[in-house]
């Protein structure tokens, strides 16, 4: 069986490749991209924990079934959000969605 | 190892790849090239398009994609659901008919909504 | 339990698909070809769970992340077409922080997970994982029937509010 130290480094490259697309991207649905990659550096973590550590109680997945369906949840409210935003102010550049911002 | 049951997969996987491959490569080894502009345009009998590819699409395609979302996260949670069937005591039966009643109740505003007609 | 070699090159072919198609995803400047990386990625994804024995997530994975959300986020990118013939760069102003604050993340991350003694179970608890759906089903209709609940309401709301944000009439 392969390391579960590979695994771990494996998702926290993910995580991190994923923190970069929502730190560094313009676009809206370009850092929710990057959010949707995270979650699953997240998954593949509890996958691998479950399969290492608990393999007998199937925890890990049902957490990662839950995860998958909030991530489902957000893709879906935040891309709703971004096309409404689209329509009004006719861009989705992060930065220029500052209407809120103090 | 399950990673045996997949290795069919494994090979169906490299098989499908690999059938293309040889295919195509094997057709641009051998075939003739004389190009000429009829033969490569976009479509050799149909009409030229017009404007941009890249077009704005009807906001209604997100909405069907909305709906098609939610079920399919239903389905994966009624699977395990109905595989457990019969080891799984009468509640289960009564959360699963709530899971679906609450669902339902979601696409019933959808529709009321008039969000599924196509305008 | 012996590591094999197919399964490591399973894995690093996975590995490259996997990270391959993030780094596409972060760094194409059509972000429709992005999306399409983010497949790539999320294929990759499908394949870790098959090596960690999790079939059922793997058939999670493809249908729900490759087969609805990516969908999603195809859709989406159509509908916002203004940007996609935008051949200007898609990164802000900060994105040299951001690439050290990523860099300096991950090495942390390696070396803390590194150092950690993780908790693996026996060699016998390794070798017969439970694999079975129906145990998944009791799993979720047991001790998590109230998440089971919850997961449509939060479903029930995501799709009303979508459908209020997206709909074109209501300006």
């Amino acid at each position: 069986m392969i390391p579960l130290y590979w695994w771990l480094v494996v998702a926290a490259a993910l995580f991190c490749i994923g923190l970069y697309g929502v730190l560094s991207r313009k676009n809206a649905i370009g850092v929710l991209m990057g959010i949707e990659l995270m979650l699953n550096a997240v998954n593949v973590n509890l996958v691998a924990f479950w399969r290492y550590v608990t393999p007998q109680t199937l925890t890990g997945q049902v957490f990662a079934i839950f995860v998958i369906t909030v991530a489902a949840a957000e893709a879906a409210v935040g891309l709703a959000i971004i096309i409404a935003a689209y329509r009004r102010r006719d861009t989705v550049i992060v930065d220029e969605l500052d209407i809120m911002r103090w | 190892m399950v990673l045996s049951d997949f290795t069919f997969v494994g090979i169906l996987i490299l098989v499908a790849v690999l059938l293309p491959i040889v295919g195509l490569g094997l057709a641009w080894l051998i075939r003739p090239k004389k190009p000429n502009p009829i033969k490569q345009s976009t479509y050799e009998c149909g009409i030229e398009t017009i404007g941009d590819t890249w077009v704005q699409f009807k906001a209604q395609y997100y909405i069907y994609a909305l709906v098609f979302v939610v079920f399919d996260i239903e389905a994966v949670f009624l699977l395990p659901w109905a595989v457990a069937y019969h080891q799984l005591p009468l509640y289960a039966l009564v959360e699963a008919v709530i899971l679906i009643a609450i669902l339902v109740l979601a696409l019933v505003y959808t529709w009321r909504k008039g969000a599924l007609r196509w305008s | 339990m012996p590591t094999n070699v197919v399964q490591i090159v399973v894995f690093a072919i996975l590995t490259l698909m996997t990270l391959g198609g993030g780094l596409g995803v972060v760094s194409s400047r059509n972000l429709f070809h992005g999306a399409l990386f983010l497949v790539l990625s999320f294929a990759g994804v499908v394949g870790y769970y098959v090596l960690l024995d999790a079939g059922f997530l793997a058939a999670v994975q493809l249908l729900i992340y490759i087969g609805a959300i990516a969908i999603l986020i195809l859709f989406a990118i159509m509908l916002s077409r203004g940007l996609m013939s935008q051949r200007q760069s898609q990164r802000n102003e900060q994105w040299w922080i951001a690439l050290l604050v990523v860099v300096l993340t991950f090495v942390v991350l390696a070396v803390v997970l590194w150092q950690v003694d993780w908790p693996v179970a026996s060699d016998q608890a390794l070798a017969s994982p439970s694999v079975a759906i129906s145990q998944l089903g009791q799993e979720l209709l047991g001790p998590y029937v109230i998440p089971f609940e919850v997961a449509s309401v939060l479903l029930l709301v995501a799709l009303v509010g979508a459908v209020i944000l997206a709909r074109e009439t209501e300006t």
